[in-house]
């Protein structure tokens, strides 16, 4: 596959996922907008993927591996934080009162 | 692990990630969702760590396991309250990593002049742009939020001609880049000046219209982290960062159109300057503020049929969440039906009150969206204003000089009474006045929201 079909192949995905992160999104009730801010924040935490493979590649000077790294520290942040932060939010959200009340009631 | 294989299980990736934003469209699934998500991206990072030409494994590992510690961390200690800022927070770590990412890249493969293709620097130059953007912007949203620095809008002279000549700078080196001067120190400078700017547009932007700044910053760290992808011919980046650019561009229009006002002028009106004046020609318009006892107020609800609750920041910042659920608790055991008023940009987040609530165990389908309740304030005996102010400031409906007039309020004052939980008379937090405390049917409650509330549950009980 040559530089310029890859390419027009990568841009046909972008617009394709453009498209569809609109009409998903757009279902997404109000109630949720803050679950669903942090859930999309952890989503592109998937930079971590473009982190290590700038990390880990070999034949790498000091420097790329270094800025890779400090790279994949961040990343790792923001994927980690992002899900769990999302989680922890997303299990208050009930439709009826628990059984067991906090704060004694 | 061969290439096509490699991008197979990304696909998979790229399935869970469609799968957990649609699963958020139901809060009984929403949980769910995110833990596929999450799933997701493990398998994302373990294909990675198989992929033949990844050689330096335990650099790496050290790497995560630091960087997941710390947002462990931050993600199970931050409180609901100041969640707004955890947001903030990675999402701007989210955005550095990008732009450290296109950095290295670009020491890897530019060692000499003109061996880029121009896709290539294309993407290089923009997610070190945006990347960088985003990074800064989102740590001074944090420090504006977490109130490390002030949150009404910092301005002086020459700002805005200022911020325009630094991106202007940073877009000329980026096409100097693109044309073919591929050196190292350009892109470094372009992403420093990205920096700079950052910090620079995001302080002028006032602490209320952080809903609309968040949700930007959301979107720019997609953009970067799609213009990753394109520097690394990498579909599951490409594909979640423009899941995420579309996630946030959607919100940020939602949260101009809830305060009817365009994203530019969010963005560059440097808004709630008009405090001083504003307020003092409000101030001797006429009316006079009544102010109630905690019993009063107790009666009032005590013995109303239909109360709606109108949460706005200063719940937040008082913590009252859990209280106000007793109250709201102890009211409904008195047979008084209470729901709550959610207006969108309550609050420094899209959605900011109702995680508040649902941290606080009321039951979501008793949080009611602006649309759905304001045609119930008029059959509602008290509405209770608990430390909001803009969302039902009456100017914005009545008055066309005010900053701002056309923004959609919540019509409390159509209720019977109206009583409004305020720390004091200053004006809230865009600075504006606000005709309702001297409604005739208004009576305010002054004091912290917290206490105020703990004396209303005590002075309700002995009713």
């Amino acid at each position: 596959m040559s530089h310029t079909t890859l390419l027009v192949f990568e841009l046909t995905i972008l617009v394709l996922a453009i498209f569809l992160g609109f009409e998903v999104i757009s279902k997404v009730p109000t109630l949720l907008h803050t679950p669903l801010m942090s859930g999309t924040n952890a989503i592109h935490g998937i930079v971590i993927v473009g982190a290590m493979l700038v990390a880990g590649l070999g034949h790498k000077d000091t420097l790329t591996i270094v800025v890779g790294l400090v790279a994949v520290v961040l990343a790792s942040a923001n994927v980690v934080g992002g899900f769990v932060v999302t989680d922890r939010m997303l299990e208050m959200f009930r439709k009826r009162e628990a059984t067991v009340k906090d704060d004694g009631g | 692990m061969g290439r096509d294989a490699t991008n197979l299980a990304y696909l998979a990736t790229i399935v869970t990630f469609v799968v957990a934003l649609r699963f958020l469209s139901n809060p009984a699934t929403a949980r769910r969702g995110n833990q596929i998500g999450a799933v997701g991206m493990l398998v994302a990072i373990a294909v990675t760590f198989a992929n033949a030409n990844v050689v330096s494994y335990w650099e790496i590992v050290v790497g995560m396991v630091v960087g997941g510690a710390l947002g462990a961390v931050a993600a199970l200690r931050v409180k609901m309250t100041a969640m707004p800022q955890m947001v903030a927070l990675f999402n701007g770590v989210g955005g550095g990593a990008a732009a450290l990412i296109s950095l290295a890249e670009f020491h890897t493969l530019a060692p000499a002049v003109g061996h880029l293709r121009r896709d290539i620097s294309i993407s290089l130059v923009l997610s070190a742009l945006i990347g960088s953007i985003s990074f800064s912007g989102s740590m001074v949203a944090f420090a504006k939020l977490q109130e490390l620095v002030r949150g009404r809008p910092i301005t002086y002279p020459g700002q805005k001609l200022g911020n325009l000549l630094l991106f202007g700078a940073c877009i000329a080196a980026g096409v100097v880049i693109v044309a073919g001067y591929e050196h190292q120190w350009l892109l470094a400078a372009l992403g420093l000046g990205a920096g700079l700017f950052g910090i620079l547009f995001v302080l002028p932007i006032g602490g209320a219209d952080m809903p609309v700044v968040i949700s930007l910053l959301n979107a720019f760290t997609g953009l970067a982290a799609a213009a990753t992808g394109f520097e690394l011919e990498n579909n599951v980046l490409i594909v979640a960062g423009m899941l995420v650019g579309a996630s946030g561009t959607l919100l940020t229009v939602m949260m101009g159109r809830a305060m009817n006002r365009s994203i530019a002028n969010v963005l560059f009106g440097a808004f709630g300057q008009i405090a001083a004046t504003g307020a003092a020609a409000a101030a001797t318009n006429g009316g006079t503020v009544r102010a109630a006892t905690a019993d009063d107020v107790a009666v009032m609800l005590a013995y109303a049929q239909r109360v709606i609750v109108v949460p706005g920041y200063g719940l937040a910042v008082a913590q009252a969440q859990h209280d106000l659920r007793q109250l709201a608790d102890l009211l409904e055991g008195k047979g008084v039906h209470v729901s709550y008023a959610i207006h969108p940009v309550a609050g420094r987040m899209p959605g900011h009150m109702n995680v508040l609530l649902a941290e606080a165990n009321v039951p979501y389908p008793q949080l009611k969206e602006m649309d759905e309740i304001n045609p119930e304030f008029s059959q509602t005996d008290v509405a209770l204003v608990i430390g909001a102010n803009d969302v039902v400031n009456l100017e914005a409906r009545n008055n066309p000089s005010s900053p701002i007039y056309g923004m959609p309020i919540l019509n409390v004052d159509q209720s019977a009474a109206v009583v409004v939980l305020k720390r004091s008379m200053n004006p809230g937090f865009a600075g504006i006045d606000n005709p309702l405390f001297l409604n005739p049917k208004t009576v305010m409650l002054f004091g912290d929201a917290k206490d105020s509330i703990a004396k209303l549950t005590a002075a309700a009980k002995t009713l």
